[in-house]
């Protein structure tokens, strides 16, 4: 390396970091959290088939627009052509909203494109032109995906509703897969709420808050949430994946739903 | 007077430090040992050793609280400010290794040449407030004012200026990158409601925000704690993308219905 902290002017320190702590313990523990995640969700995204339990619905494959099993598409089938997976039709726009996530781009410029790992830690790129070029220019478009989450949180909340249903689409009863959705769409509304371009939509345009009291409360409130997005960003994509894994539990009859009542 | 001389030396230990010694020709880490109290931090330790051992130890420093901002440097390779690292966070028995920030030019020893950081706020346009209301004064309200307030806590350390992975990796990125110190003040020019300069063009193309990739180094190293990625650089990407990659925004503004959109800006 010739430029950096080994370029000419520079400390002569031939270590590329003197930190002594466990700096990488972050990068290899999101490196492998996001890893297990794109692993389990590009084989069920793929299976097409387990992801409807009557009354549940996988968060994978809602809305559920190709050529879904019965009972599964509450939105009917436009695309009952689609030949593969009917996930694949729809996780597009959740798959891009968190790519372009500023909290996922932190996490995974670190654990998976070390740029860099840690701070303080010297990267191991020659060269480098952040988000100014094709195809990371492309992350500007966080705001278009955000505006789709929002569709897919009231979906995901339809679904929950849904679940309140028994097999037979009765109203009025509940079962443990009830809950679990109903905790997913809670932490995807956390999640798409808290979102940074959400904070900028709501309020933080503005130049003068003062002249828009309403646009400035919920500025105040999206600011409080955004705080804690790269927690919600992680506990929502336990949830999906949680919630997806036991529809395809109950759906192969590998479990029997927990019905409260 | 010598049950006091004992008391203090008791909470007093031998503190072992690699101090790193040279300039822009070549240096190394030096070995030192000195005596240390509790309650002392980093520097007090420099200080020891410069009065003791290495009266030609160079490092730069002043209030001694946090404020001034001129003893940054790197302890155990992390950029943090000498007056403001308790010896108490370390184990007693621990090395700490004391080097000049990574990111700039040495001078000397700790010293550093951080001239780039002024000539990227000599580039930075200066606040451009419009006519004064009818009776000579102007006005802001409070809740306008105070969202600039965090941004005026920086002490211009440049702490976040070397640990910033554009600048500290890349060199060649100097020319077209200001850093995060100049984002926050981007950001803080921008969120005023009298300033008149657009300078969402200004902070992608000349500043170069588009080559910050948010990885919150600068964050994280702040000595004030404020948080310059979720509320200066992300702001102010999040404007740069109203302005320049938002069609819908764009035809708004085509149209009429985004008039407000330049919010005062009238001048670029």
């Amino acid at each position: 390396m010739t430029t950096g902290v080994h370029g000419p002017g520079r400390a002569e320190i031939e270590e590329r970091t003197l930190r002594t702590d466990r700096w990488w313990l972050m990068p290899l523990g999101t490196f492998l959290g996001f890893s297990a995640f794109v692993v389990y969700a590009t084989i069920r995204a793929f299976m097409g088939r387990d992801y409807y339990a009557s009354p549940y619905l996988s968060p994978f494959y809602s809305p559920c627009l190709g050529d879904c099993v019965s009972g599964a598409s509450d939105f009917g089938q436009p695309f009952e052509w689609w030949p593969l997976s009917a996930a694949l039709i729809i996780l597009v726009f959740p798959l891009g909203f968190r790519m372009t996530c500023y909290y996922y781009r932190k996490a995974y410029y670190r654990a998976f494109w070390f740029s860099p790992p840690a701070c303080a830690v010297a990267e191991p790129h020659g060269s480098y032109s952040g988000e100014t070029r094709f195809p990371l220019l492309l992350q500007n478009l966080h705001r278009y995906f955000w505006y789709v989450a929002v569709l897919f949180g009231f979906i995901l909340t339809f679904d929950a509703i849904l679940a309140f249903r028994d097999e037979h689409h009765e109203w009025g009863h509940m079962g443990l897969g009830t809950v679990i959705l109903l905790v997913n769409a809670a932490l995807i509304w956390l999640y798409t709420l808290s979102c940074h371009s959400c904070r900028h939509v709501v309020g933080g345009r503005l130049r003068h808050f003062s002249k828009h009291p309403v646009r400035y409360r919920l500025w105040t409130w999206v600011s409080r949430l955004n705080g804690s997005h790269a927690k919600y960003a992680w506990y929502s994509l336990v949830s999906i994946a949680v919630a997806d894994l036991y529809v395809f539990l109950v759906a192969n009859g590998t479990i029997d739903d927990v019905r409260f009542f | 007077m010598t049950e006091l001389t004992e008391a203090s030396t008791s909470s007093g230990y031998q503190l072992k430090m690699r101090i790193w010694r040279g300039d822009a020709d070549g240096g190394s880490l030096g070995d030192y040992t000195v005596e240390v109290s509790e309650g002392e931090v980093v520097l007090d330790a420099l200080h020891r050793v410069q009065a003791t051992q290495a009266g030609d130890l160079a490092i730069r420093w002043n209030c001694k609280a946090g404020k001034c901002g001129s003893c940054s440097a790197e302890i155990n390779g992390k950029p943090r400010l000498l007056c403001m690292t308790r010896l108490s966070d370390f184990d007693p028995a621990e090395t700490i290794t004391v080097t000049p920030m990574r990111s700039f030019p040495v001078i000397r020893d700790l010293v550093t040449d951080v001239s780039y950081n002024y000539e990227k706020a000599r580039e930075l346009p200066g606040v451009e407030l419009g006519p004064r209301d009818a009776d000579g004064k102007r006005r802001m309200m409070q809740v306008d004012v105070e969202r600039g307030q965090e941004f005026r806590k920086c002490i211009e350390c440049f702490l976040c200026q070397n640990t910033c992975h554009v600048v500290r990796d890349h060199e060649d990125n100097k020319p077209a990158f200001a850093g995060p110190r100049f984002f926050l003040r981007y950001a803080e020019l921008d969120m005023h409601p009298l300033d008149t300069r657009d300078r969402r063009e200004t902070v992608r193309d000349q500043a170069g925000i588009g080559l910050c990739n948010i990885t919150k180094c600068c964050t994280e190293v702040c000595p004030e704690g404020i948080k310059i990625t979720d509320n200066a650089i992300i702001p102010m990407k999040e404007r740069v993308a109203d302005k320049k990659y938002d069609p819908l925004v764009w035809l708004g503004n085509k149209i009429g219905l985004r008039n407000k959109d330049n919010d005062g800006r009238t001048a670029t």
